[in-house]
């Protein structure tokens, strides 16, 4: 520990997960933002935001409310566009190439790049198996055991014990926790290289929190995950990667990355530091 | 930071295909429209609707064969969908730029200055256009639609509190009954007020018992508008008012109503909008006089669709071409009820 700044907690969780390899086992290359851009109408949102997702790593995107993470993590599988005032400048490579080129198809790239909501939202009119394999059907993609799939997919998502006895009841009977689960276990049906998360856990209470950070780690082993959150210690629970936005009158700007240990012990920007450590945000 | 702010790029829509990207888009309009103009000129389609029928065949075509060679066979059936929605939401606006364009094109032949300053009480139906006007009937409508809606929005907004916040007994019969009066035909509103004012009463035709029918009309309008308004309030503003000790009335009166304030006025707005034409109701009620009359309770009283359906009957030329600048006169006062309902709807939200 360096003696400029106090080994807080926060700093000695993150430290509890600085060995941990990316997950071997990732689909792709992985992600890459370079100086993206985002305007709604005139305002510009965000500005030159250059980062890097290696694949099987988990980024937490951190900073005060309307700095921008989630219209960052918006333009990453081209939802930002739905905005009709919405305008963007930059590149996102996956493997490689650009999904803003023009040629690519829009949908072909949201299949590659999953998205969790903010407030869990299962599709109301199906059950909890419908909704697991919604992805499928939506797309109108082949698979042949359907079953072992759905199987597979809530495992994965840590939801399978508690709804394999009733998997043909509507989503909406499932607790917060539970549906965000549910909508989790819905994003892997369709096998994506990467997984956007907008603050995947800020409507739920502690104890599904944990269940869907222990869902994240285990997810890294085959995917690339970029999550929005405002708690620290998620970030640091569960992140290899940190990187911290602010907007401060100005639009929001990335303002420092690196491995989440060293962002949450030894932060070189001094707005990075008053903000992990609580003095302000 | 100072050097970075000067190199921004310029906002762009990448999304947005490139002119470049287009070129197929051009080539498949060109192939739309030449095979639109062979369909109807080698084929037994003819007239709008068949030069129609064939553009949205072409369209379809095209452009599901466009998304297809590029994106695919999932591409292709989304293209043939969202072609064949579109056709349809055009058919459907067909019908209503028909009629609009018809009543403008020969509304305003009727139209001169004095048509708004003079009425027909001392001119006749085959004196020319520049005599007479229907300035009775604009009176004659003007106030029974306030009257109609002095009566009915008080006893529809109360309604609908009724059923959305007192919810006592009875609100199922209410909010059946309502609906099932939506449902009247109007020619029955005005039959009800003659049959039971009139012949009763034994008092001649005059404005109000007009207004009694219109606002018979107007009050499930209203009522069911409203009722839809206050469900949206969210349960939350009204726990929060009663949870300042604030009484069900006070709660109500300064939380719920002001918030549903634009849509109430809304409600307003529709109902005059669904009166503002009627004629059967009138046609019992009213006497549908040709002289200007200011006293709703004594004697005939005009109205622009009584006019409008006076003036088509009587069958001369002059009074046809009155009859269509009335009937302009009277879309244009609907449309414009209708523009404010939205602007009111949209303002303070």
């Amino acid at each position: 520990m360096t003696d400029n700044v106090k080994p807080s907690s926060l700093a000695s969780i993150a430290a509890g997960n600085a060995n941990r390899v990316p997950g071997k086992n990732a689909l792709g290359t992985g992600l890459e933002a370079r100086s993206v851009h985002a305007w709604f109408g005139k305002n510009h949102a965000l500005a030159n935001v250059s980062l890097d997702f290696a694949a099987g790593t988990v980024t937490a995107l951190i900073g005060p409310s309307g700095c921008g993470k989630s219209t960052f993590i918006r333009t990453l599988n081209r939802m930002h566009e739905f905005i009709p005032t919405a305008a963007m400048a930059g590149e996102v490579l996956l493997d490689g190439r650009d999904i803003y080129a023009s040629g690519v198809d829009v949908t072909k790239i949201r299949l590659k790049i999953g998205m969790v909501f903010q407030k869990p939202n299962p599709f109301p009119s199906m059950t909890i198996g419908e909704n697991v394999l919604s992805g499928l059907k939506l797309a109108q993609l082949k698979q042949s055991n359907k079953e072992e799939l759905m199987e597979e997919c809530l495992v994965r998502a840590g939801l399978w014990n508690e709804v394999k006895d009733r998997l043909g009841a509507h989503g909406g009977s499932l607790s917060g926790g539970q549906q965000q689960r549910l909508c989790i276990a819905r994003s892997l049906a369709v096998n994506p290289q990467v997984l956007l998360m907008d603050e995947p856990c800020s409507a739920l209470d502690p104890g599904s929190t944990l269940r869907i950070e222990e869902t994240i780690r285990e997810l890294s082993e085959t995917m690339t995950i970029i999550i929005v959150t405002h708690n620290m210690q998620q970030a640091a629970r569960i992140s290899d990667y940190t990187a911290f936005f602010l907007a401060d009158g100005h639009p929001g700007m990335m303002i420092e990355t690196g491995p989440t240990s060293q962002i949450f012990s030894n932060p070189k920007d001094k707005r990075t530091e008053n903000y992990v450590t609580g003095r302000f945000g | 930071m100072s050097t970075a702010t000067l190199n921004y790029p310029k906002p762009q829509k990448p999304w947005r295909p490139k002119q470049r990207d287009l070129v197929p888009t051009y080539l498949g309009v060109i192939a739309t429209l030449l095979g639109t103009w062979a369909l109807v000129e080698f084929t037994g389609l003819a007239g709008k609707l068949g030069a129609f029928g064939a553009a949205v065949l072409c369209t379809t075509v095209v452009s599901t064969f466009l998304a297809g060679r590029s994106r695919g066979k999932q591409a292709a059936k989304n293209a043939a969908v969202a072609s064949l929605i579109t056709s349809l939401a055009l058919l459907a606006m067909f019908p209503v730029i028909s009629i609009l364009g018809t009543v403008l094109v020969r509304g305003t032949k009727g139209l001169y200055t004095g048509f708004f300053t003079t009425d027909m009480g001392l001119a006749s139906v085959n004196d020319p256009l520049n005599v007479g006007g229907i300035l009775h009937a604009i009176v004659g409508t003007f106030l029974m639609i306030v009257i109609a809606t002095v009566i009915s929005v008080p006893l529809g907004i109360s309604t609908a509190i009724y059923l959305t916040e007192i919810r006592g007994p009875g609100s199922r019969l209410i909010r059946f009954l309502v609906q099932a009066m939506s449902g009247v035909p109007s020619i029955v509103a005005g039959l009800f007020i003659y049959s039971a004012i009139i012949t009763g009463s034994g008092r001649g035709f005059n404005g109000l018992w007009g207004a009694l029918a219109l606002a018979i009309l107007m009050l499930p309008t209203v009522a069911r508008t409203a009722e839809e308004v206050l469900l949206l309030i969210a349960e939350d503003l009204r726990e929060a008012g009663l949870a300042l000790g604030a009484t069900q009335w006070r709660t109500v009166a300064m939380v719920v109503v002001p918030a549903a304030k634009s849509g109430l006025i809304t409600a307003m707005i529709l109902g005059i909008a669904r009166i503002a034409g009627e004629t059967a109701p009138l046609l019992f009620t009213t006497g549908g006089g040709d002289a200007t009359n200011l006293n709703p309770v004594d004697g005939v009283m005009g109205s622009i669709p009584f006019a409008i359906w006076k003036a088509l009957i009587s069958g001369s030329a002059e009074s046809n071409a009155r009859a269509w600048a009335s009937i302009l006169v009277l879309l244009v006062l609907v449309m414009i009820l209708f523009f404010s309902a939205r602007r009111l709807g949209k303002a303070r939200r």
